[in-house]
């Protein structure tokens, strides 16, 4: 059984992003980039569920510019078998990522689709959906667990409340929440021998897929108010203060 | 044209999220209609046809929408999307799971975690866990939308006189099914509309340090939240974490004990009206967005003022 997992590259979410003086975006240049933390994520349970014996083969895909190869090499290493890369201008948005994968899903047809919930730079929370409705196939969104049973999938996902399990049929989309797992390092021989693993290449145009974009960023800013961060002395300075001067309590 | 907005509801009532989303969608259109799919669910229409500001009420009741999965909920919604200008729905656990495959099968966009409306096709939404925020236009024929309720005024007002009409249940993708639910009962306020907000982060330490935050939580009839530090150290449940990847709170009075103060987490708290941090050390960066700071031990200063609160 094959397992598909969409790798993204973004900005670490250590580093504190600028915005570029116009306003038209955030300025990435000279970034730290990294494989988002949930496509990790995703990527991890695709290796532990090939290291359990549920998956044979586990592909890595990516959809960007050339420099999005780097974030496969990097899932090559962290125990991928082969990776494909999907070569787009710029960033496109979720719709048109979900079609460049759904097209590579219908020609490499694994039973298993894994994505991160969300990327931490555009935070949509909206790839993994797209595709399994593009594809026809059942979902199984924010996951803390997966159980592979013969042809279902048994998904446990972190719903508001507690959790709820849904019995898949499969081929099916899961996407990773945090508490499915702890990604791994990758340790440095499996960096050398992931240089030797293959990153196939694909145009998005051959694919058939419309990539222009139905949206547009018309400014990038921060908002938000400033706080003064008044030092209270003592617990009776604090109430006074909630009670008197925020009138909160 | 009217726009539609998706309800979320537990078949007795509708949930308070969706008044937010209503509110957002009146700043749209006047001609605002709501879906209601549910099975046994007459209270919540009934709920629906008292208030203001919505002029028409679609209900398909059926079995497969007692509990609706993506699936099903994501096809009954773009069978009818093509009529709208506009398909809203609150940004929770519920609208992210069906409302991208719903973009997907009308081959539009989805604009998330919307947090003002400029314009019909203009919406403001948070980047970088919130560390910026996109303007971004939408040339969609239909802009499908989920909002962030701390950022709109709930629906108010009981004018009423909204329409009633039925729709036909699709039938059941069958690719999916539930298989059980677990949830955890809580008497606390939820987290996106409690007046007062309790969070702990990885300082608290312990489950049993957790405790003294119920306390505190008890006395101020107040919701407890977490960070993911705090959630991934096992101190609590995934689904109190608060920021970038868990729910977004804009209390009157937000305190945040043991909270070191990751832009992951602040981003979820930053509507807040006023933010009360303590922490022991001296150089927290959750103090840098905070009004209020008691640099302290909290152990010895939460029984202090679970103590000497009055309310």
């Amino acid at each position: 059984m094959k397992a598909l997992v969409a790798i993204k590259r973004v900005a670490d979410h250590t580093v504190t992003v600028r915005i570029k003086s116009d306003n038209s975006n955030v300025d990435l240049s000279d970034t730290k980039m990294v494989i988002n933390p949930y496509c990790e994520i995703a990527l991890e349970e695709a290796i532990q569920q090939k290291e359990s014996g549920a998956i044979s083969e586990v592909v890595a895909v990516s959809v960007g510019e050339n420099l999005c190869q780097e974030q496969l090499r990097a899932a090559l290493a962290l125990g991928a078998d082969r990776a494909i890369h999907i070569e787009t201008e710029g960033n496109p948005e979720p719709l048109i990522i979900a079609k460049l994968l759904a097209k590579v899903v219908e020609a490499e047809r694994p039973q298993l689709i894994i994505t991160g919930k969300q990327s931490v730079d555009s935070d949509n929370n909206q790839t993994g959906q797209m595709l399994a409705a593009l594809l026809g196939m059942g979902q199984g969104t924010f996951a803390s667990k997966i159980v592979i049973e013969g042809n279902t999938a048994l998904v446990t996902r972190e719903v508001d409340g507690g959790q709820q399990t849904v019995s898949l049929t499969l081929p099916a989309v899961v996407t990773a929440d945090l508490t499915l797992n702890k990604p791994r390092y990758a340790s440095l021989p499996n960096v050398m021998k992931a240089k030797r693993k293959p990153i196939e290449r694909l145009q998005a145009e051959a694919l058939g897929v419309d990539v222009s974009s139905r949206t547009r960023v018309i400014r990038t800013e921060t908002l938000g108010r400033q706080r003064v961060g008044v030092k209270v002395t003592s617990v009776d300075d604090l109430v006074n203060k909630l009670k008197n001067e925020a009138r909160v309590i | 044209m009217a726009i539609l907005i998706i309800a979320e509801h537990d078949n007795s009532g509708l949930n308070e999220a969706t008044l937010h989303a209503i509110g957002a969608g009146t700043k749209i259109s006047n001609d605002v209609h709501l879906l209601i799919a549910g099975d046994g669910c007459a209270a919540v229409v009934e709920q629906a046809v008292a208030l203001d500001g919505v002029t028409k009420i679609l209900v398909a009741e059926a079995e497969i929408y007692a509990d609706p999965l993506a699936e099903n909920m994501a096809n009954l919604v773009a069978s009818i999307g093509n009529k709208y200008t506009h398909i809203v729905a609150s940004s929770t656990a519920f609208s992210k799971n069906f409302l991208p495959r719903v973009s997907a099968l009308l081959d539009v966009s989805l604009i998330s975690e919307v947090v003002d409306i400029e314009a019909e096709d203009i919406f403001l939404k948070p980047i970088y866990s919130g560390s910026a925020t996109a303007t971004i236009q939408s040339r969609d024929p239909i802009k499908v939308i989920t909002v962030r309720a701390t950022a709109f005024e709930a629906l108010k007002g009981n004018g009423g006189g909204a329409v009633v009409e039925s729709l036909t249940a699709l039938d059941d993708m069958s690719v999916s099914k539930v298989v059980g639910n677990h949830f955890v009962p809580s008497l606390r306020p939820p987290l996106p509309s409690a007046r007062v907000v309790i969070a702990g982060g990885r300082g608290v330490g312990s489950v049993e340090n957790f405790l003294l935050l119920e306390s505190l939580g008890d006395k101020l009839g107040a919701a407890i939240g977490a960070t993911r530090a705090a959630v991934d150290a096992g101190f609590v449940e995934n689904d109190l974490q608060i920021g970038q990847t868990g729910k977004v709170v804009a209390p009157d009075l937000y305190i945040a004990v043991g909270i070191s103060g990751a832009i992951q987490h602040t981003s979820g708290i930053k509507d807040s009206k006023t933010i009360v941090a303590i922490n022991s050390d001296p150089d927290a960066p959750i103090f840098q967005t905070s009004d209020y700071v008691l640099v302290a031990d909290f152990s010895e200063v939460l029984p202090e003022l679970i103590q000497k609160i009055q309310l």
